[in-house]
């Protein structure tokens, strides 16, 4: 059974294209690639991790930016689907989370306990090269072997819209990229706490602030996150309460 | 718990404390911070096979200096991209990404016409400078100098920044007077709270009305002093079970 839709994978694929001349911000295109891939599957949750320079998988971005699933990527830093793609290099599906307890004993039980059913993972591939995982989790319906090669294929574009280069000439480049993205979420982290403190709200309720006035005032995310982070006291408008 | 996982997946974090530890002392090294990172200093110029090693330290307000060197010369390499008022320090700590040139007459002369020739008069041939940040919290440059071209290797690179995030806490700590090292990477604590650590750093940044790096500090020596993970104080913090504007802590 096929449960990626065909037409909905075309709209994705013309959506990534579309990254790939405008301006460029790393989590918002994260963002909306998990956000998705999650639609093809109707049902679940997808989020995206990269690895820094000491192998340790650090979460980039997810369908659903809520405390909860973000608390359930990052906890895969020990254990955990993503972490096993990352280091086989192969894509890890239709594990049994009933039985994962022990290849998995911190991740499951929580995963399990958040309500999900299934957990798959993909390497993010770049050349010989595993860059980082995309995990997605769901309800129980298996991924037959046509649809695991579909995310794979986007997890594949993931990367060479994450790299924003169709030759990658120098490896300079590319490290520097991937530090510049990796920095970047942590930029955001920074300005929820930042808008969290100022407005009296949580940090996902910050998110959703920072966010909305993002795409109220048709900038990037990061950039808004930037200027959070600068001088709050300079956008007045957001969240004022 | 934690630290089992470290030691598993991260031996490069291990390896480089190794180093800078068992990096000797010199007569005319300084105390604290200052002493340390020059110790860095010299085991990244050992690790990467570089002609020189500096940390300088800078400020948003536009106040710099240099915090550390592996060897005189480098002085005056880091002093002169100040003086001069451009150079890979600069340039990387104003894109908060790494600025990685392993052929110094290959496009630098243009970006840095000043700098650029006097590097390659004193036998440069190749730069490498890493941001000392934490998000969006800036304090300095790691700049790595070498006198033959090249690329760093893979595993290079992956030490620069490793010595990068060990240079990051011994600011931070040596701001807050805590020994320097005394922590291998204090962040590593927090890694399934990471998220909440970015969080907590700003919450107290406004709580206290300070920069994001001087939030890091003050959380960092809070854990210290209250021998708590720092993952636990940045949990705290951003259920606010824990602020830090009422006085105390």
């Amino acid at each position: 059974m096929t449960t990626v839709s065909a037409e909905r994978l075309a709209t994705l694929f013309v959506q990534v294209a579309d990254t790939l001349v405008d301006e460029f911000d790393v989590v918002e295109f994260l963002q909306m690639l998990t956000q998705r891939v999650a639609d093809l599957f109707d049902t679940g949750e997808v989020g995206l991790m990269l690895a820094d320079h000491r192998g340790r998988l650090m979460f980039m971005a997810a369908s659903d930016e809520s405390a909860r699933l973000l608390e359930l990527f990052q906890l895969q830093y020990g254990d955990g689907p993503c972490l096993d793609a990352f280091r086989t290099g192969r894509p890890v599906t239709n594990v049994n989370l009933a039985a994962a307890t022990q290849k998995w004993p911190r991740f499951a039980p929580r995963v399990a306990r958040a309500g999900f059913e299934s957990v798959h993972a993909f390497p993010l591939r770049l050349r010989k090269e595993v860059i980082g995982a995309m995990g997605v989790f769901g309800s129980a319906a298996e991924l037959d072997e046509a649809d695991t090669q579909i995310v794979q294929s986007l997890a594949d574009v993931a990367v060479i819209g994450l790299l924003q280069e169709r030759t990658i000439r120098r490896g300079e480049i590319l490290t520097g990229q991937l530090q510049g993205a990796l920095n970047s979420r942590i930029i955001i982290e920074q300005a929820k706490g930042i808008v969290a403190q100022a407005r009296g709200v949580s940090p996902d309720d910050a998110f959703a602030l920072i966010r909305d006035f993002a795409r109220r005032n048709n900038r990037r995310l990061s950039e808004v996150a930037e200027a959070v982070v600068t001088a709050l006291p300079a956008l007045p408008d957001l969240g004022n309460p | 718990m934690a630290a089992r996982l470290v030691t598993a997946m991260d031996d490069r974090i291990v390896r480089v404390a190794r180093l800078v530890a068992d990096e000797p002392a010199r007569t005319g090294d300084r105390g604290g911070v200052a002493g340390f990172l020059r110790r860095l200093c010299s085991a990244a110029e050992q690790a990467m096979s570089a002609r020189g090693v500096g940390v300088s330290v800078m400020a948003e307000d536009g106040v710099r200096g240099v915090a550390a060197v592996s060897e005189p010369i480098c002085e005056r390499l880091e002093e002169l991209q100040f003086t001069l008022g451009e150079g890979p320090c600069l340039d990387a700590f104003a894109s908060r990404r790494p600025v990685l040139i392993p052929d110094l007459s290959d496009g630098a002369m243009r970006r840095w016409p000043g700098y650029a020739p006097a590097l390659h008069g004193l036998g440069v041939r190749a730069v490498f400078a890493f941001p000392l940040q934490i998000g969006a919290a800036r304090i300095g440059a790691l700049d790595v100098f070498r006198d033959e071209p090249g690329s760093l290797t893979a595993g290079e690179f992956r030490d620069a920044l490793t010595f990068a995030d060990m240079a990051v806490t011994t600011l931070l700590d040596g701001q807050a007077q805590a020994p320097p090292g005394t922590a291998a990477d204090g962040l590593d604590e927090a890694m399934e709270q990471r998220a909440e650590l970015f969080q907590a750093q700003g919450m107290v940044a406004v709580q206290l009305g300070i920069a994001l790096a001087d939030a890091m500090a003050r959380l960092r020596a809070y854990a210290y002093a209250e021998d708590k993970g720092l993952g636990e104080v940045a949990r705290d913090v951003v259920a606010r079970r824990l602020s830090f504007d009422s006085g105390h802590p």
